[in-house]
């Protein structure tokens, strides 16, 4: 075979795998992701039931743990809209009041059900453009 | 003081060539005199990595005698254009 | 010393922009002395960082809390050890250790190579200093360490206890030392394409560099996934956090540089691919940085928005545009002359491995991002979990290790399907060997991992064959005894062998993941003290609470710790016992009592761990201190009331007396735990291969002796057969 049409074939052979991955991507991507929410966003709209949504805000003081079930709110981070959250499992270490998490949702009732696992809370440090601290 | 010795060791520093004033030399030759002896090891490094190959089953004897045919005149090639560009250097300062 | 670390800063700032300036003067005017002046600024810069670096430390041991920074990121309860990586817990302190690290490396690698790369060194001087340039700016005018603090504190807030761990001093310093050295292949790019020299000088250059960048930022992460692992509550390694992303992305396309310059270096093929992929690399290196401190992604390790999103953001796009420029204007002249002469060949398969590896990075890189790219297209933000990276990782990976088993079996230029079948048997034979006794054995839980063990297999024979080819070809020759013709061999094919090496512990890494991920068991219970819970075929029992307080070398209290220790053994077997503790940090907030400032702190999760090559037994305790809350409320009431009465002293005393009954009523009468209990296989496996990996790297590219000398006048064809047979002429 000639060597340039060799060429072309094999280009055509690794555009399509290429094109083929980056579909798949753009497809499995859409599909399985969780929307981002803030409370105050919950909060306005009707949830569809059974959606999860990743819910994103601070904790807001005065949140109780019974067992391994802990109840808290959580609020917008520049804010005070908040919703109320279950969740059934250890906290993280850097969970507390006033910490930013990030948490997989689902609307149960009146309250939200945090997804097992799916806690993170934001590592506390100082790298803000608040210099309110000194 | 630390500041001053500071600021001052840094100006000596970025000074010491400016005031020894220009070196010598053709950059665009010693360029390609780099670039050649570069050519040159990679060259003996794959004359070396065939050699390998062969004795490691990767090649059979017919394939190396031929591939080895074709680096060692790759290699003499640089080799005549290395000491073409090396009569025409100056020596390195 | 606040002044004196400030005139560091700004020193380092103008040495920064000097240099860059006299670079470029240099190159273009041909005045070599002010090529020469650029490059000392480099040194000067360097200099100037160290000493700012060594200031801040030194305010950072003495607790010098006139310094903002170490008022906020440490106390004098903090042990000497966390005080000096105390530094980098801060924006301030993590971009000058970015400042002194470009400094200190970019100073070696320029001096090292002061008499080589004429051409090319004043335009890398001067990208590398653009480097500086920035950082220092950065540093002088925006993110000052040297800041003063605005109202005086006796004591600071101490460092977030989950960095207190061993690995605070060693990973970001080496994460950064990856980032930082990446740099310098990406500076000598630019620079070999601005002069139109990008060939085997270039190559000879930059391939060294890369590959200890490439070993600095892999084993960066490997200790983040260790210290992760741990330290972190959770008993993973990898959360597919964007952080953790960034640092990898970089890593992946450098692995792909490293092959693919082979292809280079001797065809002369791939030249725009090996450029285009060290530009992605030295940009991905600053996306890293540009992650933590934007607070455009979620992330564990994104500490919320910055002031320093917009700068990196314009720095990162200022590097995208200046290299497609540079390689769009160049394209002709970087095309290659010569085409793969066959898919049966060692560069076909290593096309392929740079093509997979590139493909990881831009799954990656769409997950990692992909919550932008979804608010850019739905309005809405949305995040992928780890389930999606894994469905396209884990094939990719797959394929990733049967191209590395292929590889070095495989000849270069032309290989026949006769030669490829005969080199591919054994190590075929080795996979299915290694599969039927994972059958036999009943190791059948998971496709994936059965696959990627028989993969692992094939690679390892592979291997194996190659070694022992080798060092028989060697002995054929030279009649050494064993041993010391293994030595030899490698030692003369330190590139060849210590590839090899890397793949051994690659191979040896993704059995570890394979093995972790797959048959990890993990219970979550709660036990009071004498009950028992069950993870596999280990047995944990609670055996008893524990309490303890942790006093500071200045008697002051440092953190007070409640856990239990757990005996594991399987049944009929050995028992061990392990201990397992959270630990709570006093808080420095004034509006909490003297009591519950205690227990309203930070806590960290002392993991207890037993590790062997087999198993590790992991297990974390969450205590339940609600019971403990009436008395610690209690506790503060006391205190209000006698604050006026007791002596600063005596209210010392009380409170060591109180928090000594608190942790007393716990053990006597201990409410039940929860606690996270885990039996995960072969994670060992995972730092194992690392070091085989560093080892590897290290073989692979350890300079030879002595270097290339001037050969003297002789028959040419004489010539390189002679100069062929002394490896000190040839870098292997």
């Amino acid at each position: 075979m000639d060597p340039s049409r060799k060429r072309s074939i094999r280009f055509v052979v690794a555009l399509s795998a290429a094109l083929l991955l980056a579909t798949a991507l753009a497809y499995t991507s859409f599909s399985a992701s969780t929307e981002a929410r803030q409370p105050s966003e919950l909060a306005s709209a009707t949830p569809a039931p059974g959606e999860k949504y990743q819910l994103v805000g601070k904790v807001v003081a005065g949140y109780k743990t019974s067992g391994n079930v802990t109840h808290f709110r959580v609020r917008d981070r520049d804010g005070t809209v908040s919703v109320p959250v279950t969740y059934k499992g250890n906290l993280p270490d850097p969970f507390r009041a006033d910490r930013e998490i990030v948490i997989d949702v689902v609307k149960k009732g009146a309250v939200y059900e945090g997804q097992p696992g799916t806690l993170v809370t934001k590592c506390p440090s100082k790298f803000t453009a608040d210099k309110s601290q000194t | 003081m630390l500041i001053a010795l500071m600021i001052a060791a840094a100006v000596a520093l970025v000074a010491g060539p400016l005031r020894a004033g220009a070196r010598g030399g053709d950059a665009n030759l010693e360029a390609e005199l780099a670039e050649l002896e570069a050519a040159k090891e990679a060259k003996y490094r794959e004359i070396r990595d065939a050699e390998l190959d062969y004795k490691t089953g990767k090649l059979s004897d017919g394939d190396w005698r031929v591939l080895d045919r074709t680096l060692r005149a790759e290699a003499i090639d640089l080799l005549k254009r290395l000491d073409r560009a090396q009569e025409r250097a100056e020596p390195l300062t | 010393m606040l002044v004196a670390g400030q005139a560091c800063l700004i020193v380092a700032l103008c040495s920064a922009v000097y240099g860059a300036g006299a670079s470029l003067y240099g190159a273009r005017a041909r005045r070599p002395e002010f090529v020469a002046s650029g490059r000392r600024a480099v040194y000067a810069m360097a200099g100037a960082s160290t000493l700012a670096f060594v200031l801040l430390e030194i305010a950072f041991v003495n607790s010098d809390f006139e310094f903002a920074v170490v008022a906020s990121h440490s106390s004098t309860t903090t042990p000497l050890f966390y005080r000096l990586t105390a530094m980098w817990s801060s924006q301030e302190g993590s971009l000058l250790l970015w400042l002194f690290l470009l400094g200190v490396w970019s100073s070696v690698i320029l001096y090292v190579t002061r008499h080589r790369l004429r051409a090319l060194a004043p335009y890398a001087q001067a990208v590398l200093l653009g480097y500086g340039v920035f950082f220092a700016g950065l540093l002088v005018f925006l993110e000052s360490p040297f800041r003063r603090i605005a109202n005086p504190v006796a004591e600071g807030t101490g460092l977030n206890p989950l960095l207190r761990d061993p690995g605070m001093m060693i990973h970001p310093p080496m994460l950064y030392s990856g980032y930082t050295l990446l740099a310098i292949p990406f500076a000598f790019a630019v620079a070999a394409l601005i002069t139109r020299r990008l060939d085997a000088e270039w190559i000879r250059s930059t391939r060294p560099f890369t590959l200890f960048a490439w070993l600095a930022l892999g084993f960066g992460i490997v200790l983040g996934a260790r210290w992760s692992y741990h330290e972190l509550d959770w008993g993973g390694y990898w959360m597919w956090d964007p952080v953790e992303n960034a640092s990898l992305m970089p890593w992946l396309t450098a692995t792909a540089f490293l092959h693919s310059v082979m292809i280079q270096e001797r065809r002369g093929m791939l030249r725009i691919w090996n450029v285009s992929l060290v530009l992605a690399t030295g940009v991905l290196a600053i996306l890293g940085t540009f992650l933590v401190r934007s607070g455009v992604l979620q992330s564990i390790h994104a500490f919320g928005a910055s002031t320093l999103g917009v700068p990196f953001l314009l720095l990162i796009g200022g590097m995208i545009a200046a290299s497609i420029y540079l390689v769009a204007t160049r394209a002709d002249q970087l095309r290659s002359r010569n085409r793969l002469d066959s898919l049966l060949s060692r560069e076909a398969i290593f096309l392929l491995n740079n093509l997979l590896l590139v493909a990881l990075c831009f799954v990656i890189f769409w997950g990692t991002f992909f919550p932008l790219i979804a608010e850019a297209v739905t309005g809405r933000q949305r995040n992928i979990g780890p389930p999606v990276y894994e469905q396209f990782v884990v094939p990719l990976a797959l394929l990733l290790v049967l191209a590395t088993g292929i590889g070095p079996v495989i000849a270069w230029r032309r290989a026949t399907a006769a030669n490829l079948r005969r080199n591919l048997t054994k190590p075929a034979i080795a996979g299915l060997v290694v599969l039927a006794a994972l059958i036999a054995l009943g190791v059948t839980g998971s496709v994936t991992a059965l696959i990627m063990f028989t993969l692992a297999g094939f690679v390892l024979g592979g291997i194996v064959q190659e070694l022992w080819r080798g060092v028989r070809a060697r002995r054929a020759a030279s009649r050494e005894p064993l041993p010391l013709a293994f030595v030899s061999l490698v030692r003369r094919n330190r590139r060849r062998y210590g590839g090899y090496f890397v793949h051994v512990g690659i191979i040896v890494m993704f059995v570890g993941v394979a093995a972790s991920s797959s048959f990890k068991e993990v219970h979550d219970v709660s036990l009071n003290p004498g009950e028992k819970a069950r993870v596999g075929d280990y047995e944990f029992t609670y055996v008893e609470p524990t309490a303890e307080i942790h006093a500071a070398p200045n008697g002051r209290l440092e953190r007070i710790a409640f856990g239990a220790h757990l005996r594991v053994g399987k049944a009929g077997g050995d028992t061990k016992l392990l201990h397992t503790s959270k630990d709570y940090f006093p808080s420095q907030d004034p509006s909490l009592g003297p009591v519950s400032r205690f227990f309203d702190g930070e806590t960290t999760t002392e993991v207890a761990l037993d590790a062997s090559l087999y198993n590790d037994i992991w297990a974390a305790v969450a205590p339940d201190i609600v019971r403990l809350r009436d008395r610690i409320e209690e506790g503060d009431r006391l205190f209000e009331r006698a604050a006026d009465d007791l002596t600063g002293e005596q209210a010392g005393q009380f409170l060591a007396l109180a928090l000594r009954g608190l942790t007393e009523r716990y053990t006597e009468n201990p409410p039940a735990a929860r606690f996270r209990l885990e039996v995960n296989p072969m994670v060992s496996w995972l730092w194992v291969g690392a070091l085989i990996i560093v080892f590897g790297g290290l073989v692979a590219g350890w300079p030879p002796r002595g270097g290339t000398s001037r050969t003297v006048t002789a028959k040419y064809a004489a010539r390189v057969g002679r100069e062929v047979r002394e490896p000190e002429r040839v870098p292997a």
